[in-house]
């Protein structure tokens, strides 16, 4: 390696360039539909395809369980999987500050890798920039994914009934509780980490074994709270959470307290919401506990047929509650 | 004792009307997330008071926040909450998008490494919070001046609680039986300071936590004394408070600050209910070594936000509230801040739907 920070000629499509391209990037990352070098990629889906994209600006960068670069994987893959599609190329656009170090950047190259390599899909094309000191955080990346939809799933918000039960596929609030401890430097013990994982694998498993699954969604952003928020609203039903069936580890639950969060509303990053019908619950239940990210699901609430779009939750000492759509950042209590 | 026997001790100790106040952001939050209200029989009312303190802070303040962030030689650092609290006429987030350098931090601490990095820059804290934020920022001005740090100021507006309880009882109007006492603040000043609650207005006072069943035992422990003619403070936080507080965290406070007159929203002003800093550290006051002078005429507005603080009116009574005053467009502070009691109701106090 020649150079040790990115500079403004590396994205200025020159030589320079291509030596980012050709010394730090394809190294890592390379692979057969990225050696085609043209400008865009050629797949063959076959049956009906999905298609999604999110942009990954976080901070810290690096946290503990995972980086930016592993969260921009698993997002897409993530938001893939939730439409009942098995991803099969992902896009990787990388904006980067003027300065950068290039070892940081072949760090979160190769969790790119792994990640992508763990979920089963290749970076089939990408785009570099480079954009002048104070013009970015350090590293924005974005990624778009494109997936097959596995036959015979129907995965729609306006699938959700009454009576059906509420899934999580483990532990709530991970993600955020260790990314938040570490923004505020609060010592958390080695077994609180980031939830961050690709979860096409389950997801592709579930809907397999129980294709009667009516909708899933990831809670990332706005957590449970959020993710159910949206979901009330957008199929009209009514649920009702039961806050002692709350899987929630006793590290995250710590950091909740200190902050002032509430759990329910902090973000997942490796979490699946099933909505299934009551009677195949046990069966999906079981498919879930034999992979290795569904270990801990459990029935955390049921849909009703009252309170329409709404959600509440039954708390543990017997009241009942709503569940309110989080209101803009959380930020940590002052008092 | 479990849940259902509290509960059953205190309706059956609940012979007439009983009205406590929370005098705690966090426990408003912490009594809405247990849905605590629900489970009490209806003649015991559980009533916000002036415990956010982002709520409390005076336009005023925020005026001069913003006079400040607009000056080219300043870095205005602050909790993310302020952002968004109305002045008389814009907000520090309206002066941040037009370019004003302000930064969010998550300590007080954190301004410390900011000034470093801006040596050319004066470095603005927004010194909020009670008792316990204080002895914090307190600190932080020690270690500027420990580490030679000349470019960080404070522009203070904290507050103390028990004075503003003693303006509440004074003014006569809040019909309080009982306080549920902030764990938190607790920690650092002790129960000893709530004895006056006890001595001069026979009204008893519990140091509450911020888990249901604590909070639920607080509740019976005054609702026991009241229904016994008591008024005593005790302390249902034991395991973190003490009598005497954290000397420590008191001793830095008193070290840099000193009590002082303070403009509390839709309250007024309140003597010794605020914190300035000594004499010896008047070089960290950004209003002594760079005093601004803004004084807008106060704004005309329907928020009932000053009542809704001083457990006057439910946020419900007032004419904005989940109108023209959300979350999202807040006209009041008390719908601004997480622990705001509008926003609490807002959020979590809605019974619009039964879910039963």
């Amino acid at each position: 390696m020649t150079f040790d920070k990115i500079t403004l000629a590396h994205g200025a499509g020159g030589s320079m360039s291509h030596e980012l391209m050709d010394k730090i990037i394809d190294p890592v990352i390379g692979n057969p539909a990225l050696e085609v070098f043209h400008d865009g990629a050629r797949l063959s889906p076959g049956g009906d395809i999905a298609f999604t994209t999110d942009s990954y600006v976080v901070n810290p960068r690096f946290f503990p369980g995972g980086n930016i670069g592993k969260l921009s994987v698993c997002g897409t893959v993530n938001d893939l999987a939730m439409t009942g599609a098995e991803p099969i190329g992902l896009s990787l656009a990388l904006i980067i500050e003027e300065g950068f170090p290039v070892a940081e950047l072949q760090e979160i190259l190769h969790t790119i890798k792994n990640a992508a390599d763990e979920a089963g899909v290749s970076i089939v094309t990408g785009d570099t920039k480079v954009v002048g000191n104070g013009s970015a955080d350090g590293l924005f990346i974005n990624t778009a994914g494109v997936g097959r939809i596995i036959d015979g799933t129907d995965i729609a918000p306006s699938n959700i009934r009454p009576g059906m039960d509420i899934i999580i596929s483990g532990t709530i609030g991970d993600h955020a509780a260790t990314v938040m401890a570490s923004r505020h430097g609060i010592d958390i013990p080695d077994s609180l980490k980031s939830d961050c994982a690709p979860l096409n694998g389950l997801a592709s498993k579930m809907l397999k074994a129980v294709p009667e699954i009516a909708c899933m969604r990831d809670p990332t952003r706005g957590g449970v709270a959020a993710t159910l928020n949206e979901l009330a609203q957008q199929s009209g039903v009514g649920m009702l959470l039961d806050e002692e069936s709350l899987p929630v580890r006793e590290e995250t639950r710590g950091v909740s307290d200190i902050l002032g969060f509430d759990v329910l509303e902090l973000a997942n990053e490796g979490k699946l919401l099933a909505f299934c019908p009551h009677e195949r619950t046990e069966e999906l239940l079981s498919v879930m506990h034999g992979h290795k990210y569904g270990r801990e699901a459990c029935v955390i609430g049921k849909t009703i047929d009252k309170a329409a779009g709404e959600v509440g939750l039954r708390t543990a000492l017997g009241s009942i509650r709503v569940v309110g759509m989080p209101m803009g950042a959380i930020v940590p209590r002052i008092c | 004792m479990a849940a259902d026997e509290l509960l059953d001790g205190i309706r059956k100790m609940a012979v007439r009307p009983i009205r406590l106040m929370e005098v705690c952001g966090t426990h408003t939050v912490s009594i809405f997330r247990a849905g605590l209200r629900q489970l009490l029989p209806q003649n015991v009312e559980l009533v916000s008071g002036p415990g956010c303190p982002v709520c409390v802070t005076a336009d005023s303040f925020m005026d001069d926040a913003i006079e400040y962030a607009h000056k080219d030689d300043v870095i205005v650092a602050t909790f993310g909450d302020m952002l968004k609290i109305p002045g008389t006429k814009s907000s520090l987030g309206e002066a941040k998008a037009e370019g004003a350098d302000v930064r969010i931090v998550y300590s007080s601490m954190d301004c410390l490494d900011i000034a470093r990095e801006n040596p050319d820059k004066k470095v603005v804290f927004l010194a909020v919070g009670f008792e316990t934020t204080a002895p914090t920022a307190a600190a932080t001005v020690l270690a500027a001046k420990a580490a030679g740090i000349i470019n960080l100021y404070m522009l203070s507006a904290h507050k103390l609680v028990p004075p503003v309880m003693r303006a509440l009882l004074d003014g006569g109007k809040a019909r309080v039986d009982g306080f549920i006492l902030p764990g938190h603040v607790c920690v650092v000043t002790g129960t000893n300071e709530y004895q006056f609650l006890t001595d001069e207005y026979h009204i008893p006072g519990v140091v509450a936590g911020f888990e249901p069943l604590q909070l639920m035992r607080a509740i019976y422990r005054l609702v026991r004394q009241i229904s016994l003619g008591e008024a005593r403070v005790e302390n249902e936080y034991g395991d973190v408070v003490e009598p005497d507080g954290n000397p420590r965290a008191r001793q830095i406070l008193s070290e840099v600050y000193e009590p002082c007159e303070a403009e509390w929203r839709g309250i007024g002003k309140i003597p010794a209910s605020g914190l300035r800093m000594r004499e010896a550290y008047k070089d960290y006051d950004i209003s002594y070594v760079m005093p601004v002078h803004t004084s807008l005429p106060p704004k005309k507005t329907a928020c009932r936000c000053g009542e809704v603080l001083q457990g006057l009116v439910k946020p419900e009574e007032c004419p904005l509230f989940g109108k023209a005053c959300v979350p999202e467009h807040a006209v009041g502070p008390c719908m601004v801040s997480v622990e705001g009691v509008c926003a609490a109701w807002y959020k979590y106090g809605r019974n619009r739907f039964t879910f039963e």
